[in-house]
């Protein structure tokens, strides 16, 4: 018979994350204190920035949810045991190939246009993350080298695009060059949820992807096989799984829900492409999986949690003027922390392993 | 395009490949020992960016170099220090961690540039040092022994670092955490001691690494004036094979794909619209120089967290 | 059900508590009737030497003219470099009342058009650029544009004058916007005034690469250059490869001659604090956008400055003015 958690113990469980994130903001209030800052005004500008009002609650949701969509790639990545650093490129081809698609087929109707934007953004993802996993498969190359190194291909790809064949007429026309598409046509958009804010419809599709991997991961042989292949390769492969292919395919559909994030950005948020579009997602998206203990409902609040950090301390930095260099530093702390915490997670389920009878 | 392969252009790609090379080299070559003990840091362009700042602010204050690198090294001492406690002791998953090192290094080196300076004003690096009478050989002088004291010392530790993972008992131990780290544990050897040491000498290298920028190569300093190098270093220790020379010539391949890219700008052999592609060769070439090169050995027990009688 | 969702709803409820008890503080303290608030957002560090440190140290004599903290409120958000989060920025500056919002970035244009819209009674400033969205029927913008190419024509001038290897190297970061009107004005006026010199350009592809500037400005020392000049946030990574050897260095953007006072001999200087007290006075009177003004010699927005620390020849220096009134009255054209 099994010994089930306490409800204490789940909830200590649940609340770790939490708990780190607070005491880096402890740590957090000592450097604001010494930049002269009252810590009280600042995080409950945070606060307000994050949930102050319904402006601001839309904010955390749009930046959740390209978070969630990273974060869902990221969870089927490590649970293949694989490591995939390259979500900034993924994000970056998969708004190349939705704005390409979007501008290159304008005329057609809405039904067409969304959903074939959306999967021309994931299977550029797809396709840049499924690069870095043949080569894994193929040729052995570790996917941590070559997932940084097309990060910077992608960039420079992005860049000579943007200001080449992609550059927006119109900037030519006024000379001023900037590097970016042309705007994306109305009928292109993802719906606006809620009048007056940016939140978009994009958010549902995340909240869908969730639902979505979760079945993929638990329910379907696929899923068993990438997670068979994580948890033990050795034994994998004597049940007759193809490792280094179950590898790649999670590579592959890691890369497609980055991409798919990139495609959901440029949809929704900026309606059009231009530098600076994957926003650093790529690598938040990793914390926020982690965040979510590499499930994927976990990653929904998770990524909420980790959107309200982002836009509460934007806001946090306007209304009290610290740098911004502040926040980046409160970023890391909060990593390391949230990260550093998983310890005490892991030594009670390890507790728990040891005091159950064998089977 | 006759104008592009004479023989100054070689030189001066050659000179600036291996004065560029010098952060990477030393920045990759700690990220080496840490990892072949069994600990993969991403934290490394972080402590770059604190050892920089470190270093140019005591040397904007003393005006000694030497100073400003032994700042720089105890910065980056201290930041391996944090990541050993992490990985070792908190046995935290490490690619993670190294970012959320990244990003802490990232926002605190420019939050003390900001409080402490407000403002970046040139300062007199390491001077360039000839080398007597090898300086003076025909082509090969002008390539390698005109530099500065960091890029002589920096290549210098290539063979040292060979030397002790090779040949001595401290490389043994080394290779034995990263490899097989039960066996080592059996056969009496801290695990956790070697991996903390490897760690912490990553992080003294990443700061040396930044300091060769803000006091050696640039003389000035700028918030994220590395701007992904420590990333580009951590991939050049898989590209290297884990091997020190591997990772020397890793650093030079790719500073000198760098610095050949510039000048066929210079040049102006291509049509400008094709830029962007001549700044993708580094990288792309990276790639396919791993994808043909000789399979690489990864340590074994890399990034896995070792704890007695759980493996 | 998720444990995990439990953990956010009381983060969520805690944010909510913390807003409530902060927006009693939050609240801006009153200020007195004459205090103008002006907010400016910028993409990259307000101390970068060049294009956003030339609009604060503008904002920042202004502050100073009207009486300080007292007069003139000053709001900064730096490093914006995700144009989403300025787009946020300046909304939220709007939404709090500021008098006058500056979008000091190119990039920013988009999300200022659907901003300004909200706002009508806000005042928005946007540069580099020179649509001021007035064909949209958007009347609270602002729009301002230096022209980079007529100081970086002067600045070619006195390369060409002060060159004694008659090879000039340019590091540009990327081929777009002031910093190619700049290069183009540059290069125009070197060979205006010694066509036999030679100007080696190179973009190294990024504002922000330091070392790639660094590697540049090396290799242009090793092609014989021993003027050098290039524009971004990056090019402290010239500067210090020009002092280590002893090039001349020449700045746009802002004065770097404190960057390295022996290297740096001139420097092309946005001088935005004209322009940023002409829209407050007409923004005072009312007149919340539309115009859209130049930075020019002519206009004194544009100021070639000297380093007194390093010796320019005299001759030099009268064919740079001569240049400058050139330019000013129009018989010298510095864009090809």
């Amino acid at each position: 018979m099994q010994r089930a958690k306490s409800l204490a113990g789940q909830a200590l469980e649940a609340m770790t994350p939490v708990i780190a994130v607070l005491l880096a903001l402890m740590i957090g209030a000592v450097m604001l204190l010494a930049l002269q800052v009252n810590p009280i005004t600042a995080y409950s500008a945070l606060a307000d920035g994050a949930f102050g009002s319904t402006f601001a609650i839309a904010q955390t949701l749009v930046k959740a949810t390209p978070l969630l969509l990273v974060g869902l790639g990221i969870c089927i990545a490590f649970r293949g045991g694989v490591i995939n650093i390259g979500g900034e490129g993924q994000i970056i081809v998969g708004a190349l190939a939705t704005t390409a698609f979007t501008l290159g087929f304008s005329e057609a109707p809405l039904l067409v246009l969304l959903p074939g934007g959306l999967i021309s953004g994931m299977l550029a993802g797809g396709v840049w993350g499924g690069i870095a996993g043949v080569l894994k498969a193929r040729f052995g190359v570790n996917e941590i080298l070559t997932t940084i190194m097309m990060n910077a291909i992608a960039v420079q790809l992005s860049n000579f695009l943007l200001r080449g064949p992609m550059i927006d007429p119109k900037e030519i026309v006024s000379g001023t060059l900037l590097a970016q598409s042309a705007r994306l046509p109305d009928s292109a958009w993802l719906p606006r949820l809620i009048p007056q804010t940016l939140l978009h419809a994009g958010a549902i599709l995340a909240l869908v992807m969730a639902v979505l991997v979760y079945v993929l991961l638990w329910r379907t042989v696929l899923g068993y096989r990438i997670r068979a292949v994580g948890l033990n390769p050795d034994a994998a492969r004597y049940a007759g799984i193809r490792v280094p292919v179950y590898q790649a395919l999670a590579l592959l559909l890691s890369g497609a829900l980055a991409g798919l994030a990139g495609a959901v950005e440029v949809l929704g948020v900026s309606h059009r492409m231009m530098e600076g579009v994957s926003g650093g997602y790529g690598f938040s998206g990793i914390v926020a999986a982690l965040f979510g203990k590499l499930h994927p409902l976990g990653a929904i609040p998770a990524s909420m949690l980790f959107g309200s950090l982002l836009v509460g301390a934007d806001k946090m930095q306007r209304a009290v003027q610290v740098p911004s260099a502040l926040i980046d530093a409160l970023n890391g702390l909060v990593v390391l922390f949230v990260v550093g915490s998983d310890i005490l997670v892991r030594r009670r389920a390890q507790r728990r392993r040891e005091q159950e009878p064998h089977a | 395009m006759n104008e592009l392969f004479t023989l100054p252009v070689l030189l001066g790609v050659l000179y600036s490949g291996v004065r560029l090379a010098t952060p990477y080299l030393y920045a990759a070559l700690g990220e080496m020992f840490a990892q072949r003990s069994g600990v993969v840091n991403l934290g490394v362009d972080g402590i770059m960016l604190m050892g920089a700042f470190t270093a140019f602010f005591i040397v904007t204050n003393t005006g000694s170099l030497a100073l400003g690198m032994l700042g720089a090294m105890v910065i980056g001492l201290l930041m391996g220090l944090l990541m050993s406690f992490v990985s070792v002791n908190l046995r935290a998953v490490q690619g993670i961690s190294g970012i959320g090192l990244y990003l802490f290094g990232l926002g605190f080196s420019s939050l003390l540039f900001k409080r402490l300076l407000g403002s970046t004003k040139a300062i007199d690096g390491f001077q360039a040092i000839p080398i007597p009478f090898l300086s003076d050989l025909p082509y090969v002088g002008d390539v390698f022994f005109k530099h500065n004291a960091l890029v002589y010392v920096a290549f210098a530790l290539v063979p040292v670092a060979a030397f002790v993972l090779n040949r001595t008992t401290l490389g043994l131990k080394i290779r034995a955490a990263g490899m097989k780290p039960e066996a080592a544990d059996s056969l009496g050897v801290s695990v956790a001691g070697v991996r903390y040491f490897c760690v912490c000498l990553g992080g003294v290298m990443a700061g040396v690494a930044g300091a060769s920028l803000s006091i050696g190569l640039i003389n000035l300093f700028q918030e994220n004036m590395t701007s992904g190098l420590g990333f580009i270093a951590v991939a050049l220790v898989y590209f290297g094979g884990w091997t020190p020379v591997g990772v020397m010539v890793g650093a030079l391949l790719f500073s000198m794909v760098n610095a050949f890219q510039l000048w066929v700008q210079v040049k102006d052999i291509l049509p400008s619209s094709y830029r962007d592609f001549v700044v993708m060769m580094p990288y792309v070439l990276t790639i396919v120089a791993l994808v043909f090169g000789r399979r690489a050995r990864q340590p074994t027990a890399l990034s896995k967290p070792f704890s007695r009688g759980e493996n | 059900m998720n444990r995990n969702v439990k953990s956010l709803w009381s983060f969520a409820a805690a944010g909510l508590i913390l807003a409530a008890c902060g927006a009693a503080p939050a609240a801006a303290p009153a200020a007195s009737a004459k205090q103008v608030k002006v907010a400016v957002v910028m993409p990259s560090a307000s101390n970068d030497g060049a294009f956003s440190q030339s609009m604060f140290d503008a904002l920042k004599s202004v502050q100073a003219s009207m009486g300080g903290e007292a007069g003139f409120k000053l709001a900064v958000s730096e490093g914006m470099v995700q144009v989403p989060n300025a787009a946020a920025a300046i909304r939220d500056y709007a939404q709090q009342g500021y008098d006058l919002v500056i979008a000091h970035g190119t990039q920013y244009g988009n999300s200022l058009q659907e901003i300004a819209k909200d706002f009508p009674n806000v005042a928005f400033a946007w540069g580099t650029a020179t649509d001021t969205f007035a064909d949209k029927g958007i009347k609270n913008v602002f729009a301002y544009n230096p022209r980079a190419q007529e100081g970086g024509y002067a600045l070619g001038v006195l390369a060409a004058k002060i060159s004694k290897s008659g090879i000039i190297g340019v590091a540009g970061p990327v081929e777009a916007g002031d910093a190619k009107t700049y290069v183009d004005g540059f290069k125009k006026g070197v060979l205006d005034t010694k066509p036999t010199a030679k100007v080696n350009v190179v973009y190294t592809g990024s504002f922000s690469d330091v070392s790639l500037m660094a590697a540049a400005a090396e290799t242009h020392s090793k092609a014989g250059a021993d003027v050098l000049t290039g524009s971004s946030q990056a090019v402290v990574g010239a500067i210090g490869v020009a002092k280590d050897k002893k090039a001349i260095w020449l700045g746009t953007q802002a004065n770097q001659s404190s960057l390295a006072p022996d290297t740096v001999g001139a420097s092309q200087v946005y001088d935005f604090s004209g322009i940023v007290k002409e829209i407050l006075a007409l923004s005072a009177k009312g007149t919340k956008g539309g115009t859209a003004f130049e930075l020019s010699l002519k206009s004194g927005g544009l100021k070639i400055v000297y380093n007194d620390k390093i010796s320019i020849p005299a001759d030099a220096k009268a064919a740079v003015d001569a240049a400058i009134k050139g330019i000013i009255d129009g018989t010298i054209k510095p864009l090809p």
